[in-house]
């Protein structure tokens, strides 16, 4: 039998604003135990949740850039649950009437084309704190920092076919978010993460099987693994005449396993009801264009417009708009060398981004900057110059020794363009070889390579190729 | 000369501005009348006597400074519901027995910053559910009319100590009565404001929607006192509202045109007492002699509130007190096995059968498969009977009718059968459903025993309330009379 | 309206309450009269009346996203029965 595999992805973008969602606490990572803990994230008796409206504007941002709907009137309900990291014995979230709904995302597949994922609804709701398992004394230690967190959770459409295009959404979705600046991104400190739905059905089939929900994917490479190893569970247990049982499962990524979740064993019924200590959320038209206005150019239409204003391959412009800063990076440099888009974009996807890998370096905080490299490469478009060269200029403005002119001219690095100068050189270079001579004038025409090199070895790669090219050309043909 | 104990805020307040007496002497007072007295009624959890001491000579010495506020230096009594920094709040549960508070209400908040002086934290029914004050963990407390019989519920300590003279006021909370019917049990003017009108905040939650802060003084003009310095928008209450707070005390003698007074058929049935409805329609005619119209209406819905309410407030009780797990506060069990039994446990333990049966009731009807037959349906029949007041508004100023159905009865009468229960709150418990203000005066006794007149204004029309409520008490001398015992 | 003494021992769980058998019947008993009562909401026609959810018709207000909050962790975890280095402890979490 053939199988085909649906999942659904449910994202948790934090979003990053400087306090909780309905408290004045700070959501900064990494603070001691329960010292971003205020009474109303740790659930006191008679305190009361106040709605951030960062967190509102946030969400209409990630609506708009999706095309859903702004719901004009959205409530918050409350999901009832005992869990020692959710302090008030229930999350406040959105049920019926989530802020934002009906949307899509376009992703790319590997064989080039696209497809267009549903996006289901995007609602708000309060993180949970921590666990912390160490152990103290056979005990269990719990963090409420993170406890009113804001919490964006984007529910996809089940139109997901394979782990590649979970991937490629969930990268999609990671890039957007950090575009519009609502969330950081960050997956090792949880800022990102996800729940995957996976079910499989016989191919041709339309209706849905039953699906097992991943938890607590943070990192592309789990969801990869997760969702490929939950497949072939479910497969093998259809095959084998079992049923897939609903329920939530755990990604193992030290034993590389999935296991169902132990603490969601029960049934759980979380009695949602609208939450009496909030007012529906009301959102007017005016508002909505006021935040749309203020949107920022999207991830696909600034792809494509690198595309038509400045010649690039879809591919590159893909890449070059994979982040905001990295695609304004770009545009920074380009409008001061307009002519050589292209040559630019190669450096921006080639040294640069290697070396910010290599250092670790955030583009923001580029040693070579927009005008810097915009500089560099100028010099290899007129010539002054060649792309060889360029890489040691570029390495010499990466450890700070000046802009590209300051370097070139500190090291002595110029075109020989003196056609007097090199012509000496290049007979001197004719004269040293003369049995490599004699092959090429009786045809063996690829030691041009070969006396070409001797010419830049003899210049220190000074001389530009082309024009080495010519002369050597005019002396022995 | 009226005995201290005796007086009115308003009565005190000219004490303290003519300096007859300082607020340390009237303080020293209260204290002393609680040392003598409580011990029989149980109005008292806490009594803040070092508190309250040191209070009284800061207001004092604010006094001697010329800066006196209107209530500066009068002592009250705090429901135990309301958080107050550094001291006990208990809820009247086991639950919260050693709990400390550290942060204060908006309500005890405001009346601190207004110099009012907290002689302590008043006895209620555990977690503010029930209707008699029987359910506290702290023991029952008893009225001061006839100690045999309750003094209503839930905030039954406060109204308990102002009707025998341990303090001139106390604060309470209403989610369904809990103000109004111990009000009208003990002889006192209660008053519960729109919901709204007064921050929730540090307030233990009962049922969220329905819960409001309120008074139990000796007189409609001392409530306008109180509700002056405590109404008004909070930020941190989002249900709070942002309307004008009028002064409530200058309004209590405006007004004086002709009153339409509606006057619903529903709030005389058939479970009204015989004698308590001669006393509350004495009291509407005596609103005719003043010049009002009596208009009878309709409240078709009516009837359907105690069944609402026991759907809505529970539903919400169930969800507000899942925060008391063991975990970061209140009462945690012995050596936890694992933690389901802490949570059951420290549950089971800390909370007493009222609260767990209203727990359950609430888990029940919000359950799958449930949610829509009750939650819902309730949550509709809720807007029925909201509809139905507004309607009744458009043609009346104001509702009168019967607070209670009985006066004071019995400790122990009702504990066998929560239904019967429950519908001892039937006149009351639509007001809180519909979010508007309502006042419970003294308007007569039936065998020795106080029986209240009930007013509900539209939202927002404290004014008209307390107007109308002070109008009565000008004529009539119900407010004044205290319990033999305490005289 | 009635109730069998393990659909009160199923929603005590779910609330989480312990009740011994003595207080399950007694529950069971209370609830089936509870239910009872509000069971009236039943013959009532409430077809297109909006559930009210809120006694008064406004919309939430906003908070600035500024924090105001400091760390009281110690003031605040003196009400905790158990808490080490900082953290509330409970009994061994099983995922």
């Amino acid at each position: 039998m053939r199988w085909e595999t649906v999942i659904g992805l449910e994202i948790h973008a934090q979003l990053s604003t400087r306090s909780k969602i309905f408290s004045g606490s700070a959501t900064t990572y990494g603070a001691a135990p329960n010292t971003q803990a205020s009474l109303v994230d740790l659930g006191y008796p008679g305190v009361l949740p106040v709605l951030n409206a960062e967190v509102v504007r946030m969400a209409i941002r990630f609506g708009l850039a999706t095309g859903c709907s702004i719901a004009p009137r959205s409530v918050f309900a409350r999901k009832n649950y005992f869990y020692p990291d959710l302090p008030k014995g229930y999350q406040i979230s959105q049920y019926e009437l989530p802020i934002v709904h009906g949307g899509s995302l376009d992703i790319d597949l590997p064989e080039g084309s696209r497809k267009r994922i549903g996006i289901t609804r995007a609602h708000l709701e309060e993180d949970a704190g921590k666990s912390l398992h160490e152990d103290f004394h056979g005990m269990t230690g719990i963090d409420l920092n993170r406890a009113g967190t804001p919490l964006l959770e984007i529910v996809s459409e089940p139109d997901l076919r394979s782990p590649e295009e979970a991937v490629a959404y969930m990268r999609r979705i990671h890039q957007l978010v950090r575009w519009l600046g609502i969330c950081d991104g960050n997956m090792q400190e949880g800022s990102f993460r996800c729940d995957a739905n996976v079910s499989i059905r016989p191919h041709g089939e339309t209706r849905l099987g039953t699906r097992t929900e991943l938890k607590n994917l943070n990192s592309f490479r789990f969801i990869d693994r997760a969702i490929r190893h939950e497949v072939e569970r479910q497969i093998e247990l259809v095959e084998d005449g079992g049923q897939v049982v609903q329920e939530t499962r755990l990604y193992d990524p030290e034993r590389d396993v999935t296991r169902p979740m132990r603490s969601k064993e029960e049934a759980n019924d979380y009695r949602y009801f609208p939450d009496p200590d909030l007012l529906p959320v009301i959102i007017e038209p005016a508002t909505i264009e006021a935040i749309r206005a203020g949107l920022p150019e999207l991830p696909t239409a600034r792809r494509e417009r690198f595309v038509h204003a400045y010649g690039l391959s879809d591919y590159d412009a893909g890449v070059l708009t994979a982040s905001r800063e990295l695609a304004d990076y770009y545009e920074a440099a380009v409008a001061a060398v307009p002519a050589a888009a292209k040559l630019l974009a190669n450096w921006t996807m080639g040294e640069l981004t290697a070396a910010l890998k290599r250092d670790a370096v955030e583009i923001a905080d580029s040693r070579v900057d927009a005008r810097a490299l915009a500089g560099l490469v100028a010099r290899i478009h007129d010539e002054t110059i060649s792309g060889k060269i360029a890489k040691e200029v570029f390495e010499a403005m990466w450890a700070g020794e000046g802009d590209a002119d300051s370097v070139i001219e500190a090291r002595g690095l110029k075109q020989i363009t003196d056609t007097g100068a090199l012509e000496a050189i290049v007979a001197e270079v004719v004269a040293a070889h003369p049995g490599q001579a004699a092959e090429y004038r009786a045809g063996k025409h690829k030691l041009m390579g070969f006396f070409v090199g001797q010419v830049m070895k003899r210049t220190q790669g000074k001389a530009n190729p082309a024009q080495v090219n010519a002369l050597i050309k005019a002396v022995l043909e | 000369m009226t005995a201290l104990h005796a007086d009115t805020l308003a009565g005190l307040a000219a004490r303290l501005a003519s300096g007859e007496c300082s607020s340390v002497e009237l303080t020293r007072h209260f204290l002393a009348r609680i040392a003598v007295h409580d011990a029989g009624l149980n109005c008292f959890v806490s009594v803040l006597e070092a508190r309250a001491l040191a209070q009284a000579e800061a207001a004092d010495r604010r006094r001697a400074r010329g800066e006196a506020g209107p209530l500066t230096g009068l002592p009250i009594a705090h429901k135990d519901i309301f958080c107050a920094r550094d001291t006990r709040t208990t809820c009247g549960s086991r639950m919260l027995e050693r709990f400390v508070s550290p942060y204060d209400a908006a309500v005890v908040e405001r009346l601190d910053a207004a110099g009012v002086v907290t002689l302590g934290k008043t006895n209620m029914d555990e977690f503010a559910m029930g209707s008699s004050n029987e359910t506290s963990y702290f023991g029952p407390v008893r009225n001061p009319w006839d100690p045999t019989r309750v003094p209503g519920g839930s905030s039954g300590g406060s109204a308990a100590a102002v009707a025998a003279g341990l303090a001139p006021a106390a604060t309470g909370t209403d989610t369904g009565g809990s103000i109004r019917q111990p009000a009208a049990l003990t002889g006192l003017t209660g008053l519960k404001p729109t919901y709204g009108r007064v921050s929730r905040w540090g307030m233990v939650a009962f049922a969220s929607s329905l819960d409001q802060a309120g008074t139990l003084t000796r007189s409609a003009e001392d409530a306008a006192l109180l509700l002056a310095a405590i109404a008004g928008a909070d930020r941190r209450d989002s249900t709070s509202v942002e309307a004008e707070v009028p002064d409530y005390h200058a309004a209590l003698d405006a007004g004086r045109g002709r009153l339409r007074i509606g006057v619903p058929r529903a709030f005389f049935d058939d479970g009204l007492e015989e004698a308590v409805a001669v006393a509350v329609r004495e009291a509407l005619a005596e609103y005719e002699r003043q010049g009002a119209e009596l208009v009878e209406v309709e409240l078709p819905n009516l009837h359907l509130s105690v069944p609402t309410y026991y759907v809505v407030a529970p539903a919400e009780a169930s969800s507000n007190l899942s925060r008391f797990d063991g975990v970061r506060f209140g009462h945690r069990c012995e050596a936890p096995q694992d933690l389901l039994d802490l949570y059951e446990r420290s549950r089971g333990e800390g909370f007493g059968a009222e609260v767990k049966r209203r727990i359950m009731t609430g888990t029940y009807v919000l359950s799958a498969g449930y949610y829509d037959a009750y939650y819902l349906k309730a949550q509709q029949v809720r807007q029925l009977i909201t509809a139905d007041f507004a309607r009744a508004f458009e043609r009346v100023d104001l509702l009168m009718g019967p607070t209670t159905p009985t006066p004071a009865f019995a400790l122990g009468a009702k504990t066998a059968d929560p239904v019967q229960m429950y519908l001892n709150d039937i006149y009351t418990i639509g007001v809180n459903l519909a979010g508007l203000p309502g006042i419970s005066i003294p308007c007569g006794e039936v065998a020795g025993l106080p029986v209240g007149l009930q007013i509900i204004a539209p939202h927002f029309g404290e004014a008209a309330l307390l107007g109308a409520a002070h109008r009565y008490q000008q004529a009539t001398d119900w407010h004044r009379r205290l319990p033999a015992a305490y005289a | 309206m009635s109730l069998t003494n393990d659909q009160v021992r199923g929603i005590a769980r779910l609330a989480r309450l312990s009740l011994d058998e003595a207080e399950v019947a007694e529950v069971a008993d209370k609830l089936a009269s509870i239910l009872g009562m509000v069971d009236q909401l039943q013959a009532t026609d409430t077809a297109g009346v909006v559930p009210m959810a809120h006694p008064l018709d406004a919309a939430q207000q906003l908070r600035a996203d500024e924090v105001i909050e400091t760390d009281h962790r110690e003031e605040y975890q003196r009400n905790a029965p158990l808490t080490e280095q900082g953290l509330y402890l409970v009994p061994r979490v099983v995922e």
